[in-house]
């Protein structure tokens, strides 16, 4: 019986469990020693070619000396190349010559839409979708212009636009009608008295007398049907003309300053993003 | 009467350690040499192989020009005579896996591993290495007898010669896979200047490894030990399918032949327990004991049996392809009558329909529409809402494509930035910004169906619609 069980005859250790179980001391499989042995002879090749053991001062470098920086490096250096001729025309040319090539047009959106995301999106949104409080960049009304090198200055340089709040100078039924006027003309109509006072208090100087706004000094397109404050209603609108936007030693003034990337970023990230910005939807 | 038990006990137990015995696992311990012999299915045998010459002379086909067919990774296309299949009709290749898997079903429910037997890369390549190896060290007994001879010049000289020319098929195989996916001359003249990139180098090397790995040394253990198809093949034949049978009622009791014995006289079966079926069988098996799972039905104990019989004047087939239900005596079912031939042969059908569907419609133009989500609208000055949509236009033709954009679906719909055509590069998707605008009053719901329709303007018939949608404001 036992011989069927060991029909080699193999040689055991000597110990039994339950009188008849036997260890034997048979060879594991070649295959299995070659590999054994090969997984051993690369370790060694591996310890010769690349960083390996640590040692007090620091560690074997290896003699192909390689290290995980130097890969990240030339993995980066790869792509820079690859950039290079494009970053190159972008450098050289004015935004408004890139944003007339398909091609740089097509580069620029792709490779500064992070950098749009990090500085701009804060505010603006991501994509120009706008915040409350914050321009709509995607639309075609434009506080300061819509067109490239307008979008590049903006940028460069921050915009800071400037209503005095008319609070101490009209009464509260003046500041009703007014706000009433300038409801209207969004949609196209008029509110007589408001308009009375929209032409008399100095409104027009700004705001013009179709009140279609000055994008010299900023001052808003007040007969579109895209508005600077949101929500569009009476009381938003009374809010602004009675307390201004970034009307000096007003403590309830609008805020709406547009900080100066210039210091920033470099003319060339300014550039793209002026191109990005005018790709949006609503570039003149 | 106790007694008389443990008397049949022990008898059980008899039984049961002859089988014991006679039961042998092939592990490869001992290499297989088999006789060859020529005869009817050694002829289909060769036959069937020749299937393989297209893998190698097909990368030499040339079709308008270019390599008739080529598997083009890098530029991310399949060339398959006239027909450009891009990655997004790639679907049509899970058909094709879908089709031949059901025709391995089919044909192994019909008549069992007709693949393994004849067609099988693993069995062709082992055929042709120990065809090779009988032309180099004669036929299989002296080829056991060299193996155990020392080595000597003579043994060493055959030794390098055989392993030298499996080295080379497995070379040749490796180069042949490769030329499928680059242009065969060129990638030739790349492997002979030694220039030929460093994916198509390892992959000559594996195939050259794994050929003369498998077809040299393993063979058999292939098949019984790494081969799934083996197993699942296994499972797939029933009393039904023909496959190589002894007919054990014609062949037992089996008895060696003595001279004035007449086999005839129904104490001896037609089986003269020559072995010689055993001798033959490339993977080491007694097809005496019935089917089993090393047996890939290449049916060359046929041969063997059958030159058998004819010296010794009985009619041939004692080992023939028969299904269980014959050899047993009972009627067969007719072929289209069984519900796995009916189930697998429809499902081949349904395959073979998408796979025509499929290269009807292989469209010239394909548009893709992405709807900006962020903003998902804008509202304009005067009042209107704009959408912004990207698109993605793949030109499958050779020749770049001026691209008309209309797009329908509101009355008040304005487009912004298709005034002009768009150019769509060969080959390649080109992405392509367009804006839609309605006015403000006219938009009468939060979001409505818009068709968007791209043309080839030089061949109108080119052309391919989208469906998307144009988001406002709440309502």
């Amino acid at each position: 019986m036992s011989d069927r069980k060991n029909p080699t005859g193999a040689p055991d250790t000597g110990h039994t469990w339950d009188g008849n179980l036997r260890e034997l001391t048979n060879q594991p499989p070649r295959w299995w020693m070659i590999t054994l042995y090969l997984s051993g002879i690369f370790m060694l090749v591996y310890f010769v070619l690349y960083p390996s053991i640590p040692t007090f001062t620091g560690y074997t470098k290896g003699v192909l000396g390689w290290t995980q920086m130097k890969r990240y490096e030339d993995s980066t250096a790869e792509i820079a190349a690859i950039r290079a001729p494009y970053e190159e025309k972008i450098k050289s040319l004015p935004a408004s010559e890139i944003a007339a090539d398909k091609e740089l047009v097509n580069y620029t959106q792709r490779s500064v839409k992070v950098l749009f995301g990090d500085r701009c999106a804060g505010c603006h949104g991501a994509g120009g979708a706008g915040n409350p409080g914050y321009p709509v960049l995607a639309d075609d009304d434009w506080l300061f212009g819509g067109g490239i090198d307008t979008i590049q200055q903006t940028i460069t340089s921050g915009r800071q636009g400037m209503m005095p709040g008319f609070k101490a100078m009209l009464s509260e039924q003046e500041l009703n009608d007014l706000t009433l006027h300038v409801l209207a003309m969004s949609k196209g109509g008029e509110h007589a008295p408001g308009k009375e006072l929209f032409v008399n208090k100095g409104c027009v100087g700004c705001h013009g007398m179709d009140g279609k706004g000055m994008q010299m000094i900023g001052a808003p397109n007040l007969a579109d049907a895209v508005w600077r404050f949101t929500p569009a209603n009476e009381e938003s609108v009374k809010y602004t003309i009675a307390h201004g936007v970034n009307a000096p030693g007003a403590a309830e003034t609008r805020n709406a300053v547009m900080p100066a990337f210039g210091n920033q970023l470099s003319e060339t990230e300014i550039k793209k993003l002026a191109v990005y910005v005018h790709q949006l939807g609503g570039g003149q | 009467m106790n007694n008389q038990t443990e008397q049949l006990d022990l008898q059980h137990l008899e039984d049961l350690y002859r089988e014991a015995d006679y039961w042998h696992v092939n592990t490869g311990g001992r290499p297989i040499h088999a006789k060859r012999m020529p005869g009817r299915y050694r002829a289909y045998k060769w036959i069937a192989m020749t299937t393989w010459l297209l893998f190698f002379l097909g990368p030499y086909l040339r079709w308008e020009g270019r390599q008739a067919v080529l598997f083009d990774i890098p530029n991310r296309q399949f060339h398959i005579f006239s027909v450009t299949i891009l990655p997004q009709d790639v679907w049509m290749l899970a058909m094709v896996l879908l089709f031949f898997s059901l025709l391995l079903a089919a044909v192994t429910s019909v008549a069992g591993r007709v693949y393994c037997g004849y067609f099988c890369f693993q069995t062709v390549w082992t055929d042709i290495f120990t065809w090779i190896e009988e032309k180099l060290e004669g036929p299989a007994n002296k080829r056991m007898k060299l193996d155990q001879a020392p080595w000597d010049a003579t043994k060493i000289r055959i030794k390098v010669v055989k392993h030298s020319i499996w080295l080379l098929i497995g070379a040749v195989t490796g180069i042949s896979f490769t030329l499928w996916f680059g242009d065969a001359l060129q990638l030739w003249k790349a492997y002979l200047t030694l220039q030929a990139p460093l994916v198509a180098w390892l992959s000559v090397g594996i195939f050259t490894f794994f050929t003369y790995l498998f077809s040299g040394h393993l063979r058999e253990q292939v098949c019984f030990w790494l081969c799934p198809y083996a197993r699942i093949q296994g499972v797939m034949v029933d009393r039904t399918t023909v496959l190589p049978t002894y007919d054990f009622s014609r062949g037992e009791p089996r008895g060696k032949l003595k001279k004035g014995v007449d086999t005839r006289a129904g104490k001896q079966g037609d089986c003269i327990d020559c072995k010689q079926c055993v001798q033959v069988c490339p993977t080491g098996i007694d097809i005496r004991r019935g089917q089993q799972e090393g047996c890939i039905t290449c049916a060359l104990c046929l041969d063997a049996c059958d030159a058998v019989m004819d010296k010794i004047n009985r009619p041939r087939g004692l080992i023939r392809y028969a299904s269980l239900d014959e050899i047993e005596g009972k009627p067969s079912v007719s072929l289209f009558k069984r519900p796995r031939v009916i189930v697998y042969t429809s499902i081949m059908f349904l395959s073979i329909a998408g796979i025509i569907y499929g290269l009807a419609t292989l469209g010239s133009l394909e548009l893709k529409v992405l709807h900006e989500r962020q903003p998902l609208f804008v509202m304009q000055s005067d009042g209107s809402v704009q959408n912004k949509y990207e698109l993605k236009i793949l030109n499958k033709t050779g020749q770049d494509m001026r691209i008309q954009i209309r797009a329908s679906g509101h009355s008040g719909l304005q487009s912004i930035g298709i005034e002009e055509a768009l150019t769509a590069p060969h080959g390649k998707v080109s992405a392509h910004t367009i804006f839609l605008r309605i006015p403000g009053d006219k938009l009468l719901a939060e979001r409505i169906p818009v068709t968007i329709r791209a043309q080839d303007m030089d061949n109108p018939e080119f052309f391919s619609e989208y469906e998307s949608m144009f988001f406002g404001p709440k309502r």
